[in-house]
């Protein structure tokens, strides 16, 4: 085996210029490949941090039918026992609590329909660092007994710091819930929809105001290591029985699910591509290196070698070249890939536009994953192993008189 | 007993409008140790005749008789086994293999027939002694002369210990020098070997020193006959 392992080795660089061609046509396509994945799955797990952290969580716990209602009636107590057993599960690194409704919000003759959203302002700050985003006055502590508006809706009430609006809605159970509340802050967010419509009081004060007392409409759970998810979101689903559900991000936020169900697919068919691409340089080399040995193949069967060993050997020579281009390709990707993982690229113009519309820096980091790795060398080297077919399938048909002339 | 016996044996190759018979309806039976040499001018049928006898090529009627064993009905696959354990070949081009060195080009064959290592080195380095590259054993056929090359592909095909050998326009690339070098190196091993040796062949060199000539025209046997120079010298 090891002498027509040798043989091979050896073919190849009979003729160095055409090997080193055909490696390099693999080394620059892993390259490629590995950058464009990079960019993407780094984009994508990008996104889903920031979403994430713009205010889902990972996980979200709520009352049974709740997300599907979006009612009072469906907020939940979360008792000690089931906070204790939470607090055991590995991997869970902050849980925060909501009381999340809609209301009237009013000011002078300015009314408008508003999210009301009851937060433990510490907690809430750990996960959506809302303080950064305040433009005015004093964010909420735990005794804090006014609102903070956002800037948007405080442009449509034409209201500031020290004002006062007045909340008017339903509570628990059908409850008039009514309040004259000072603006105690402004804050600003990017993403229009939630700049015109948010507005947050302290959890106590919110169940207080709607006749909800310790009722949550949510606890968004995040975790330090997404890879992790399922286990965790399974280990909560025991904790929580029928009596609750537990979602996950992606089902929180379909929208943003599809948004990178679309934009991987467009990625795949432009990996695609550049697998077809890959394969022709392969193919190509692998064809000219039957065509110019033909003499050499009949030789070698009519002295005795049998078929199925000289196809072992130009198997060898296929997934050499392969290997060759596969690997360095991807040990050069390494460092480039690592840079650009700590050192996201900027992204400006329409681009730019369309992340900060969503709430996000616009930034294209990177990301590097074993897994990413193997998936290129898999495919170069099943795209080796089919185009090493061809010299296979050609010295089995091949009949050594003829190919003894040339 | 004949080492190889052709027995109404025809080739004909159809793909034309007039089917062209390239070996026609030939007898022919060559002994153990003979020194024969087929020729004949250009598309006589020398090397379609020698195809056939060393099974690269198979009958469209007739039958040929290797060692005792019908070789004309084997299939592809057996005739490559069969090639490999009883036929050794010498080509006009030499044919080595380009990557390896003298010693391990002759190992090859050996190693095809699944001998032992130590056994192949052995016999490698013997036979590259015995035709005169004792000292270029590591060399590449690059960094050897053409004549040096027809010694290896000589070493090559004897090493593998077949029951003939059969050389197709052996000397056609070499200078007057190397030819009689070659051509003396396998009359010597022919003599001290038993070694059967079968040429095809139109250099005069070489027909000078075969024992027995064989001449093809039109694809049938025209003369078979003892070489005169070399049956005086015997005497």
């Amino acid at each position: 085996m090891s002498t027509y392992i040798k043989l091979a080795w050896r073919n190849l660089w009979r003729n160095k210029k055409r090997t080193l061609i055909a490696a390099a046509s693999v080394f620059f396509a892993v390259i490629l490949a590995l950058i464009m994945r990079s960019m993407q799955t780094g984009y994508y797990d990008y996104m889903i941090d920031a979403s994430v952290r713009m205010y889902t969580g990972y996980i979200q716990i709520h009352g049974k039918d709740y997300w599907e209602k979006k009612s009072l009636e469906e907020s939940m107590i979360l008792d000690e026992k089931h906070l204790n057993k939470l607090k055991k599960i590995k991997g869970i690194t902050l849980a925060v609590p909501r009381f999340e409704t809609y209301s009237l919000i009013s000011h002078g003759n300015k009314t408008k329909v508003a999210q009301i959203t009851g937060i433990n302002p510490q907690e809430e700050n750990k996960l959506t660092d809302l303080k950064k985003k305040m433009i005015e006055g004093n964010f909420l502590d735990d005794s804090s007994k006014g609102i903070v508006i956002a800037q948007g809706l405080a442009e449509i009430l034409k209201v500031g710091v020290g004002d006062s609006v007045v909340i008017y809605g339903q509570g628990y159970h059908g409850v008039t819930a009514a309040a004259q509340i000072p603006i105690t802050g402004i804050v600003k967010f990017t993403l229009p929809d939630l700049n015109k419509a948010f507005t947050y009081l302290t959890l106590n004060y919110a169940q207080w105001l709607f006749s909800a007392p310790e009722r949550l409409t949510s606890l968004s759970i995040m975790i330090d290591n997404p890879n992790e998810l399922n286990r965790i979101e399974s280990q909560l689903k025991n904790i929580f029985n029928e009596d609750y559900e537990v979602m996950d991000w992606e089902e929180l936020s379909p929208e943003l699910v599809q948004s990178i169900q679309v934009d991987n697919a467009q990625g795949i068919i432009m990996l695609g591509i550049l697998y077809v691409v890959i394969a022709f340089g392969i193919f190509g080399t692998i064809m000219m290196m039957t065509a110019e040995r033909v003499k050499e193949f009949g030789i070698l069967i009519s002295v005795g070698m049998k078929k199925w060993k000289l196809g072992l050997v130009t198997l060898y020579e296929t997934l050499f070249v392969s290997f060759l281009g596969v690997f360095t390709g991807a040990i050069i990707s390494i460092p480039i890939l690592l840079y650009f993982k700590a050192n996201p690229i900027p992204l400006t113009g329409e681009m730019a536009d369309a992340i900060l519309a969503w709430g996000f820096e616009p930034i294209l980091p990177f990301a590097v994953y074993p897994g990413m790795f193997f998936a290129q060398i898999w495919t170069v080297l099943a795209i080796a192993m089919v185009s090493a077919l061809y010299p296979i399938l050609f010295i089995r048909k091949l009949k050594p008189v003829e190919a003894l002339r040339g | 007993m004949s080492l190889i016996e052709l027995n109404q044996v025809s080739k004909i190759y159809d793909e034309t409008i007039v089917p062209i018979r390239a070996v026609d309806n030939v007898n022919l039976k060559i002994g153990k140790g003979e020194f024969t040499s087929i020729v004949g001018p250009s598309g006589s049928g020398k090397t379609t005749m020698l195809n056939l006898i060393g099974g690269l090529d198979q009958p469209t009627e007739g039958k040929i008789i290797v060692d005792g064993t019908d070789i004309s009905t084997y299939k592809p696959d057996a005739l490559i086994n069969f090639r490999l354990h009883h036929i050794g070949f010498v080509f006009q081009a030499y044919n080595l293999i380009p990557v390896f060195t003298a010693k391990e080009n002759v190992e090859f064959i050996m190693l095809l027939q699944n001998i032992p290592k130590s056994e192949r080195e052995k016999r490698a380095v013997e036979f590259l002694e015995a035709v005169g590259l004792k000292d270029r054993i590591n060399s590449t056929p690059a960094e050897l002369s053409g004549g040096q090359q027809q010694r290896v592909a000589v070493a090559r095909a004897l090493a593998s210990q077949p029951s003939f050998v059969l050389a197709d326009e052996p000397t056609a690339n070499l200078d007057s020098v190397s030819a009689e070098s070659l051509l003396d190196l396998m009359e010597d091993l022919n003599h001290k070997h038993n070694m059967t040796f079968v040429f095809s062949t139109h250099d005069q060199r070489v027909i000078k020193r075969a024992h027995r000539i064989v001449t093809l025209q039109d694809g049938k046997i025209k003369k078979d006959e003892m070489n005169p120079a070399h049956a005086k010298s015997e005497a």
